[in-house]
């Protein structure tokens, strides 16, 4: 019996709810591992990241570089785990790997390099610099008349780069409707929550100011970030700003919202009770 | 080449024929565009607009934006040729030179333009004398300074060639015409236009010329005077320079630049690693210009055929005494 659209939806948010809770486990074991990283944002990040990679991306995981693949920038470099760990699901980079993470010699380097990892598309680390390097992948596929899309995650004190609205002008004024940017809007950064720092409000009223058609999701569910990033909602002529709400440290309980785990590192116990609590979530 | 035809002969400036080359470049390449900051007339790129509007890219006056678009374009499998004036594309964007281009081995052009002092009068805020120094020490980056139209033209069919991130540091003073219409650039070499075992002139850019014009006073006075052009400022030719400390008494090194980190400091690396010899850079000393014009602040320092002959007389002098 064929499956309703429905059904089929509901199996494809089970499928990346799973994978999502696995790409949360790698990402804090391999955190514990290097004793170094940025838990809270990659677990804030992590749903947004299985979504692109296990459903929306046209790639090919046999051939990261196929000339007409989706491109996708993670210009917030330091959720490197959460990246490595995604290319994983897709399987795009061998789970061996993630052990190595900030090993010595190892390819998985604190933050991505292209040329070690196949499937990273630029060397991020620096903040603001992805939405540029985006805005100039989305012209390319303009001058080529080629039909990829361009989909980039930033996080959200990110945006206090001006090298950002250098590239949200140049994207509405080229009518880059190829691409996409997403902003992982977990509200905390390194040393507060952003609205203590540099208040980022009124978030999408600053896009659409600035010519961009906007949506607000919850950056957890997965239904509504397919709907979102569905090219459908795309409209002609103006580039995409999704602003994902999300929680920083999401689905681990003494994680969630609180900005030392921006870069913590849990113990041992900490890191058993956190794969315990997202272990009953995969179920 | 005699240096009767280079200092009676035509003058060009440069951005000529680095346009040229680009318009042909961009007929017969489709992946080749233009990537500006706002400085249409400045780059001369007006003409390339025109001709190619749909791979010509005017970011507007956003110089960040600029370099991180460049390397997006060559992600998306252009070439593209990032240009605008050498001072604010290298030190406005140093960082995404850095990652985006050297680190991510972008396939860019950095297309340095009115470089050194040739903005004269409008002063060190528009002065690129430090773009070398920053340049040189990243890895991945090849940096070059042509010396001519010609070789102008060179670099640029070779850029487009080499894949990999590249800055071409141009200048609008006008040059003559020093090298021979069959040349082909090669990164890394040296190319040796006058012969000489006395003293070793090792200029780069529109002071070749000049070291030229230095050497021909300096033969007058019966000192043989090698000039050697240093184009290619990463890679260096070491085997030029280790060559020129072995074989002559002294280095007198000439840039329109900062005599720290750029010509000057890389001449001074090489020798003190592999052939202590005397070095006497000739450039900015680490100060910022007073006004005047490009013409003036060269002759302020010393940058002129007579400059360089007084300091390759003194460098002499100094070797002499031991």
């Amino acid at each position: 019996m064929k499956a309703t659209k429905t059904e089929e939806l509901l199996g494809i948010e089970n499928r990346l709810r799973k994978a999502s809770v696995a790409v949360r486990m790698n990402a804090l074991r391999m955190v514990h591992h290097a004793k170094l990283g940025h838990p809270g944002g990659d677990f804030s990040s992590a749903d947004i990241l299985v979504a692109l990679y296990l459903s929306v991306m046209t790639i090919d995981p046999r051939n990261p570089v196929w000339p007409d693949r989706d491109r996708f920038v993670m210009s917030k470099g330091h959720c490197s785990a959460a990246l490595y760990a995604t290319l994983v699901a897709a399987g795009m980079l061998d789970e061996s790997a993630l052990r190595t993470y900030m090993d010595p010699l190892s390819s998985l380097n604190g933050h991505p390099d292209r040329n070690k990892v196949a499937g990273v598309e630029a060397n991020t680390g620096p903040l603001g610099h992805g939405l540029p390097i985006a805005t100039g992948c989305a012209l390319a596929a303009k001058m080529r008349r080629a039909a990829w899309r361009t989909f980039v995650l930033t996080g959200d004190g990110e945006l206090q780069e001006g090298s950002n609205w250098e590239a949200a002008m140049c994207a509405a004024q080229y009518k880059l409707d190829n691409l996409v940017l997403i902003v992982d809007r977990n509200r905390i950064q390194q040393g507060d929550f952003t609205e203590s720092t540099i208040n980022m409000n009124p978030l999408g009223d600053k896009w659409r100011a600035f010519g961009w058609h906007v949506i607000e999701v919850d950056g957890h569910s997965h239904g509504k970030l397919l709907h979102a990033l569905d090219s459908e909602q795309s409209v002609r002529g103006k580039p995409t700003c999704i602003i994902a709400n999300t929680i920083k440290g999401h689905g681990v309980s003494f994680m969630e919202n609180n900005p030392a785990w921006h870069h913590g590192v849990p113990t041992d116990l900490q890191l058993a009770q956190a794969l315990d609590e997202l272990a009953k979530e995969a179920l | 080449m005699s240096v009767e035809a280079a200092t009676g002969a035509d003058v060009f400036d440069c951005r000529n024929a680095f346009v040229s080359a680009l318009e042909e470049m961009a007929a017969a390449d489709m992946r080749v565009c233009a990537v500006v900051n706002d400085s249409v007339s400045s780059t001369k790129l007006k003409g390339f607009r025109d001709k190619f509007p749909d791979r010509f890219v005017n970011v507007g006056i956003a110089e960040q934006n600029m370099v991180g678009v460049s390397a997006g374009l060559a992600t998306g499998g252009m070439i593209p040729f990032c240009c605008g004036a050498s001072c604010f594309l290298t030190a406005r964007a140093m960082e995404q030179v850095k990652v985006d281009l050297a680190y991510a081995k972008n396939n860019v052009k950095l297309c340095g333009m009115s470089s050194g002092m040739a903005y004269g009068e409008l002063g060190p805020t528009h002065h690129s004398i430090e773009d070398l120094a920053w340049t040189r020490v990243i890895p991945n980056l090849m940096v070059v300074v042509p010396v001519d139209p010609i070789e102008t033209r060179a670099v640029m069919l070779w850029a487009r060639d080499y894949i990999g991130p590249v800055f071409v540091r141009l200048s609008r003073m006008p040059v003559p015409v020093l090298l021979g219409d069959d040349f082909v650039f090669a990164p890394g070499k040296a190319v040796m236009l006058r012969g000489g075992d006395d003293i070793a002139l090792l200029a780069n850019g529109v002071l070749v010329v000049r070291a030229l014009e230095a050497a021909e006073k300096l033969h007058e006075r019966g000192i043989e005077a090698r000039v050697l052009n240093m184009s290619s400022m990463a890679p260096m030719d070491r085997e030029a320079v280790i060559a020129a400390a072995r074989e002559t008494r002294g280095i007198v090194t000439v840039e329109e630049a900062s005599v720290y980190g750029g010509l000057g400091g890389a001449v001074a690396e090489i020798v003190a690693d592999e052939h202590p010899a005397l070095v006497r850079r000739l450039g900015v000393p680490g100060v910022f210009a007073p006004t005047g014009s490009a013409e003036f602040l060269l002759e302020h320092f010393g940058l002129t055929a007579s400059g360089i002959e007084r300091a390759a007389v003194e460098l002499l002098h100094k070797a002499a005494m031991g």
